[in-house]
This record gives C-alpha cells, structure tokens and sequence, in this order.
C-alpha cells in the first residue's frame, strides 16, 4: 500500500451553511500580497478562463496555457442548451435544496453532498456574474430573464441564449480574460500544450510545454497549478467533443501521482446525429433541450418502409412517454439513451443504416407555430440540415445516443485540490459534483462555479504559508528532468517510421471502447477490452507512421502524443467498469440490472469513490477508496415513471 | 465523386508558398469538407507525403477555427456555413477546388492552410469587455433589458471570431469582427457606462492592425453567422460620438 491518504476536507455542520464556515476557516493571502504569488492556469474552456480571470483581478500573477489558436475557441464553445440556476424566477418550487436535490438524484447518488451543495448554491451567483458581464440571455417582453426546462427536473430553472449558451458563457469568461491579459495580471500562450507536470518534494510546482509553432519544449514554475483540460470522451475516438480535446494533461498529472477517480463514468447523450459512414470524424449534438418541445418514438413495425409523416399515430411507440409518463420526453440522459439503444437494438431503429430513433416537432409546431419553434432552436435545425440534408420542420429528426461528457476525473477534495498539494482540478477534468450521470445545463454551471467562485476563494488557503518563498526556479533539475522526457517521448514517436496513420490508431482505439465499454458493459466485453488495449498500444508504438519534426508545426505530432495517452488511460477505464460491479448513471453492467431493464446499484458494496494510483504501464493500478455519507438525501432507487 | 485538389502548400512563415494538384478518388457526398482533407491526409501519410496543416476543433460551426478559402470563397460557396459545416453534395463530381489560407496582412501564415489571428485577440483586449469583476455583480432581474435589445445584441454575438470577414475584405479590413463585438455591448443596458472608451479603444486598435472599410460588403456575404453590416453602421456613428464626446471631456479636465 502507498501512502496516499484521501481527506475531502468536506466540512462539518448543517449543508446550507458549510460553504459558509469553510470560508471563514480557509487561510487568506492579503490584497498586497497577492501579486507575490505564480498561478498556471492550463485550459481556457469556462472553468480556467473563468478561474484565470478571477485570480488576475484578485491580483495574483496568473499563466495560462492553452491549445488552440485563441483561447475564445476551446470547446465549452459548443454547449448549446444552458445553465441551471436556483433562481426560482417561475415560482414553481425551486430552490437551492431541489437543485442540489436534482443533482445527487440525477447523479444516481455517487457524488460528494457537500460539493453539489455548494455548486446549487452558487448558481445564483453564475447569472448575476454572466449577466453584468452582458451574456445576452433570452428575455421575456417586460425584459426580465426567461427560462426554460431541462431533462432531470420537474421546474423550470435553465437559462440559455438561443442554442448558443456556452458560446456566451465562454466568451464572457474569455472577454474577462482579456481585460485581465490587457491589464498585465495574466499572460497568455496560445498554442501551447502541456506535456508533463512537475513534482517537487511532493508538490505541483510547474509545468513542462511545446510551443506548437516552433516545437520548442520549456519549463514554466508557479506556486500552484490549475488544470481545467476538460474531459476524455475522445477516447471513444468518435463523440461530440472536439477534435482535440484529450486526456493528456491530466493523464500526465495522473502519471505523477495524483489520482483518477470514477473514469468509467461516462455520459452516452441520447439527442446526437447518428453516425453514417466509417470516413466520420465526430458526431454532432443536437441539444437536449430539444426534448423539451420534440416526442421521441419509434414505428411499432419492425422495418416498416413508410416514411415517418405516413405512419399513422397509432402505429407510432412514444416509447419515452410510454415508459416514463411522469418525466416523459425529459427523462436523465443515461436513461434516454439506453432506451433508444434497446428499440435499435430490437430492430426498430430508422434511418438508412436503422441506426436511430425519430424527434418528431410536428406537434409542437402545430402548436406553437413554426415562429416559436425557429427562435427557440432555429440554429440547430439549421445545423442538423447542413449535416443530414434534411429538413426537420418537414421530416423528424433522427438521433441516436452519442459520447458526450465524461463525469469521472482527477479526484479533488472540497478545495478542488488533488492527493497532490498545488495541484487544482476544475470542471469536466475533475470526478467532484455529477456523480454517476451529469443533468443537462450543469456542465456549464460547474465550470463557471468552479472557476469564477470556488478556487478564488479556496486558493489562498494553500498559499498563504508559502508567503516569501521564490517558486523552483525552471534550471532546476526538477524541470531539467522533465524537460527531457518531454524531448525524448517527442523524439520516440517520430523515430518509429512504422506503416499506420496516428487516426487509424485511434478509430481503432475507439471501436474497443465504444463495443466493449460503452452504453453497456459487461465482464465479458471488459476483458475482451483489456486484452486489446495492451496489444493495440505495443502495436502503436511499434508501427505508427508521424511523419514531419519536432521543431515545426507538426499535426501528426500533436495528435500521437494525445492518442498514446488515450491508449494508456483506456486501460484505466475499463479496469474501473469492471471492478464496480453495480450499474448506476452511465456506467450499465448488464448483469446488474431491474426486471425491467432498469440499473440496478449496489449501495452496501459501493457507494464510494473509485480513486486509482498509477503504478506504471499495464501494471495493475492501487484502489483508494473515498466513502460518500448521504446525510441529506435520502438513498433510493431513482424512478423516472 | 472524384475531385482535383490544388492546394497551398507553404513550409513556414518566411518559407515560399505554392500550390499543391491532388487527384482525390472516391469521396462521398455526405462529407464534410474538412473529413475530405481527413481522407486526403490519410492517403498522403500512407504515401510517406506529410500532411496538409489546416486548423480545426469543433467541427459542428461554431469554434470558429476552421479557415479555408474555397474557390476564392471564404468558407465556401454555401452561405451562413463555416468550412466544417459544408458538405461535398455541394460541389459537382469532377469539380476542381483550389484552397487557400486566409490571406491577409494581419493573419501571417504559419504553416499550409494556417494563419495567426491573433490580431483579433489583440482588438479585444483594447477594451471588447464590460469590466464586472468576479463577486460585484447585483441580482440578475434588477436590470430589465428590453426583448429588442437582447436579441439585437444576440445577433451581433454570434460572431465566431474566425476571420472570414478579414479574408473577404479586399482591404483586409476587421470592421465586422469588431463591430459586432462593439453592438453585443453598446446595445445592452450593462455596456452603456464603457461605451464610448470601448468603441474608440477597439477602433483604434483595429485600426492598427487591420485595412480599412470602403464599403465592399464582402465580410456580411462569407460570415458563416450572417452579421450585418448594419453593425458596421452602429459602430461608426458611436466612434464618431465617442471622438467628440470624449474629447471635450478631455478638455475639460
């Protein structure tokens, strides 16, 4: 046994005032001060914009690192349908309790109390920010806020600008970001990736990264470092995430000792475009908040060769509204999905490849009209026309169930801090507030909760003792050493000159997670992954073909280095899938399930959290476990009907 | 279908450019643009040919990182469609397609299909911002902000911020970028105290870095988000006011 040790530091006392007490509690750094203290900040998605921002007015000296060209452009972009708020603006029974209710049920009762708490709570503060930052959220005629309901919830609490939300909420943050790059308290490197964390005595002190233009690699030290990288759903190779988005910093982070906790807990989305050939680079969402207005079903016929306006109501299965009539149409993800894989499955999918089930607007756009239809989801019907060349005010749509958003991750105590000290951990690269399955609208939440309130005010616990000591200079042999395993890993890709595309690894990648680990899984299908995995990674690094140099811009280059990590985490996710032998949220073990289908968790065995150590490649990796107390949620089965 | 490719081809900034001809057999109709440059890469790393650079992310429209002149087209021929959003049943089987970077003064090329944009951060952080530091911000509905208003100040935000307007402009000019960042603002209630330092400060910075506007109307008809220009009218006339009106403050300290 090692000697990690897991403390949350979740704090004692009555939920509704933890948040509270644990503020007095923390350490402060006064305002002088702050401008003494180095922050890294890698990712720029709401979470780290929104975090990087917040520290610079704070006035500390703040990093930031991202990929891409802008930080305007990392994925929380492409959120469509909103954010949940306790503001209860409809007066239907809304509140902090009922959100933070919501998420622990949504969750499928895996997650911490006192972190879901905490983020209810803060959503309030979320619009307020957003909106005198001049996020342009709908409104109403009188100009006050408009809202409206999300899979999970029975209130009506989403915020949302058209289907664009995580555009607005991002470039808020990132406009925030600006203001601060412009006032000289954060400095900025784009295209820039980070290849390695750096540890000394024990302690986050740094990062190692390679300027994508030039391919140079250089060391950068801080007193403390956040990532907020987002998650790993691109391991499944085909999902909704962007093209690049991946695992690598935090499986570096994880390399390092800090440990990765629930990464089999996946979000399959039921509203995506389903796939149509193999030359497919990524599937498009289409926003669940279409639920809201489109009935999902099925042709009761088994291959019914109608087209769907010619099948008549009585040979249509609602199945949704059949199986669930209290929640309907808006039901949690994992169970949309899974139910629409279950009629694909029984043959009754549509569509060429019988790989979907219909959204039909018919009936709300009799009636609404089509005006209302067109403000409320102009965008993504545009979208989905572009995709599919098929118009969706005249023919339903087809969706199917796609990768989507990945609730496990670094694991982190109530400080959003790590195993690791100095290590922070923020949004989808964290495991802390969705539990087993993430409601819709929350993603978005828990960034900007992270990032504009959480770390600023929990940072300073960490840092305050460290007042007067220089962080690690970058010559030290800390970073000297990370530095060359950066330079040889880059090297050893180029060198293998073997005959197969990095993309033809990871589609293939991709095909074992999504059979095996995917919307169901098995022992079977789980072993069945772990004996490919190995194989597939000796073979990437025996036969994959990156052609260019280190010391230029080098795409081919970029993706190896994330595809090599995929290959390693893979492992990681399966070997969580099948130690937890229970079936909560998004995590499906066919042989836990109801007699009618429905996950069956195993609370006596494993409410806890999974968090495993690293113990070297293809080796087994160490269990700790973090036990989860429900205090103020009641535990039960969750029902939907 | 089958398509002949040329393509630029350009080593480094300083490096000379070129074009590329590709033959590319076999495509389906239902791909997009940038899974047609997926199968091209793919072909040429089997060739031992290195790949084509292009930027790239979200790949459903709204990341604003793809940027390909298609035809002397930004992003294409398809109207209000972003290079990763058009698809192949576009074009005609047997098409020739030339593709370039975007090209402009400002977007130095970095390798291939890949510019810097990072001019358009640069007319941001002069002042594309409302300064409402994290934790002061009063309850949401204290402030009533007209329907109109919000979504007139929508349309302007849609904005991508992926250059095509710049690569459009004969002149290379960045008013539609701007502008529609000067409207998001200037049209709501919470931008009305920054709103004539911003429109002056992010002119004048994208006047610095950018051509300038003669009224070609080219940067509304490639937006793959459709902004108006009408935008480009609102910021004019609240420069014009800010030129005079800030300057008689000034006076008058």
């Amino acid at each position: 046994m090692s000697d990690v040790r897991l403390d949350a530091h979740a704090p004692a006392g009555p939920i509704a005032d933890q948040w509270d007490a644990h503020r007095f509690g923390v350490r402060l750094v006064n305002p002088a001060n702050k401008r003494k203290f180095d922050i890294i900040v890698v990712g720029t998605g709401l979470a780290g914009a929104s975090a990087a921002a917040s520290l610079g007015e704070l006035g500390y000296r703040v990093k930031v690192f991202c990929f891409q060209d802008s930080p305007r452009r990392a994925h929380s972009i492409a959120a469509q349908g909103g954010i949940n708020a306790a503001k209860n603006y409809r007066n239907d029974g809304d509140s902090v309790q009922r959100l933070f209710y919501d998420t622990v049920k949504g969750g499928d009762y895996r997650s911490r109390e006192a972190n879901v708490y905490r983020l209810a709570q803060l959503s309030v503060n979320i619009i307020d920010q957003c909106t005198a930052q001049g996020v342009p959220f709908a409104r109403e005629y009188g100009g006050l806020l408009d809202t409206r309901s999300f899979g999970g919830a029975q209130v009506s609490r989403t915020f949302y600008a058209r289907g664009q939300t995580g555009q607005q909420l991002l470039l808020g943050a990132y406009q925030a970001l600006e203001r601060q790059i412009h006032l000289g308290t954060v400095e900025m490197h784009s295209r820039t990736e980070m290849l390695e964390l750096v540890l000394h005595d024990g302690r986050a002190v740094g990062v190692v990264v390679r300027d994508l233009v030039t391919g140079e690699v250089t060391s950068h030290s801080a007193h403390a470092v956040v990532l907020a990288t987002g998650g790993y759903g691109n391991v499944f190779f085909l999902s909704t995430n962007a093209k690049g988005c991946n695992v690598t910093a935090i499986w570096r982070a994880h390399r390092k000792g800090a440990l990765m906790a629930n990464p089999c807990f996946t979000q399959i989305h039921p509203t995506c475009i389903p796939a149509s050939e193999d030359f497919q680079s990524k599937l498009t969402l289409m926003s669940e908040s279409l639920r809201n207005d489109g009935r999902v079903w099925v042709p009761k016929q088994i291959d019914d060769p109608r087209l769907p306006n010619q099948i008549p109501e009585e040979k249509r299965d609602y199945f949704l509204e059949r199986r669930y009539p209290a929640f309907g149409n808006l039901v949690p993800r994992d169970v949309a999905s899974r139910a629409a894989k279950r009629e694909v499955d029984a043959g009754r999918g549509v569509g060429p490849r019988k790989n979907g089930v219909y959204l039909d607007f018919s009936d709300a756009i009799a009636r609404l009209g089509r005006k209302v239809i067109e403000e409320r989801y102009g965008n993504l019907f545009q979208m989905y026309e572009r995709i599919t060349g098929e118009d969706p005010y005249e023919v339903p749509m087809r969706i199917y169930p796609a990768v989507h958003y990945t609730m496990g991750g670094l694991w982190v105590d109530y400080n959003l801090m790590n195993n690791v000290p100095g290590l922070y951990v923020l949004g989808e690269a964290n495991f802390s507030d969705h539990g087993a399955n993430r409601l819709g609208a929350s993603a978005l939440m828990q960034g900007l909760a992270d990032g504009y309130f959480v770390l600023p005010n929990t940072i300073g616990d960490y840092l305050a003792p460290q007042l007067g000591e220089a962080p690690v200079p970058t010559d030290h042999e800390v970073f000297r050493a990370a530095e060359r395993e950066v330079d040889e890993r880059v090297r050893g890709l180029l060198a293998v000159n073997g005959t197969r595309s990095v993309d033809w690894f990871h589609r293939e990648l991709g095909k074992i997670m999504w059979d095996n680990c995917g919307m169901e899984r098995s022992t079977a299908s789980l072993d069945k992954a772990l004996g490919e995995i190995p194989a597939l990674r000796e073979e990437f690094h025996r036969d994959v073909r990156v052609l260019g140099e280190h010391e230029t811009f080098n795409q081919s280059l970029e993706k190896a280095g994330r595809v090599a990590d995929h290959l390693e985490f893979a492992e990681l996710l399966c070997i969580d899938a099948l130690h937890r032998e229970e079936s909560c949220g998004g995590h499906f073990r066919v042989e836990h399930q109801t007699d009618d289908g429905e996950a069956l968790r195993n609370d006596d065995d494993f409410a806890y959290v999974a968090a495993w150590e690293f113990t070297g490649v293809g080796s087994k990796p160490e269990l700790h476990k973090e036990q989860l107390e429900f205090e103020n949620v009641h535990l039960a089965q969750r029902s939907y009907k | 279908m089958d398509l002949t490719l040329r393509v630029w081809r350009q080593a480094g900034p300083d490096a000379p450019g070129r074009f590329e001809e590709h033959a590319v057999g076999d495509i389906s109709p239902d791909m997009s643009f940038l899974e047609l440059f997926d199968v091209l890469n793919e072909r040429l790393t089997e060739r031992g040919e290195e790949p084509i650079a292009f930027d790239h992310d979200c790949r459903e429209g709204i990341c604003g990182s793809c940027s390909m002149m298609i035809n002397g087209q930004a992003h294409g021929p398809e109207l209000g469609t972003a290079t990763c959003q058009l698809h192949m049943r576009k074009f005609a089987d047997g098409a020739d397609i030339t593709v370039e970077p975007w090209r402009a003064a400002a977007f130095p090329v970095i390798r291939d299909l890949v510019v810097d944009r990072g001019a358009l951060d640069r007319i941001i952080e002069a002042g594309g911002y409302i300064s409402a530091p994290t934790g002061s911000a009063p309850e949401a509905n204290l402030m009533l902000v007209p329907k109109e208003a919000s979504d007139a100040a929508m349309d302007a935000a849609a904005c991508i911020g992926c250059g095509a307007c710049v690569a459009a402009c004969p002149n290379s000019a960045a008013q539609l970028f701007t502008a529609a960042k000067v409207a998001h603002l200037g049209l709501l209630p919470q931008g009305q105290p920054e709103r004539y330092q911003r429109v002056e400060a992010m002119v004048d910075q994208m006047e610095e870095l950018f051509g300038s506007c003669t009224n070609y109307g080219e940067c509304e008809a490639a937006c793959p988000k459709e902004i108006s220009i009408d935008f480009i009218a609102l910021m004019n006339r609240d420069y014009f006011k800010a030129k005079i009106g800030n300057r008689r403050l000034a006076a008058q300290r």
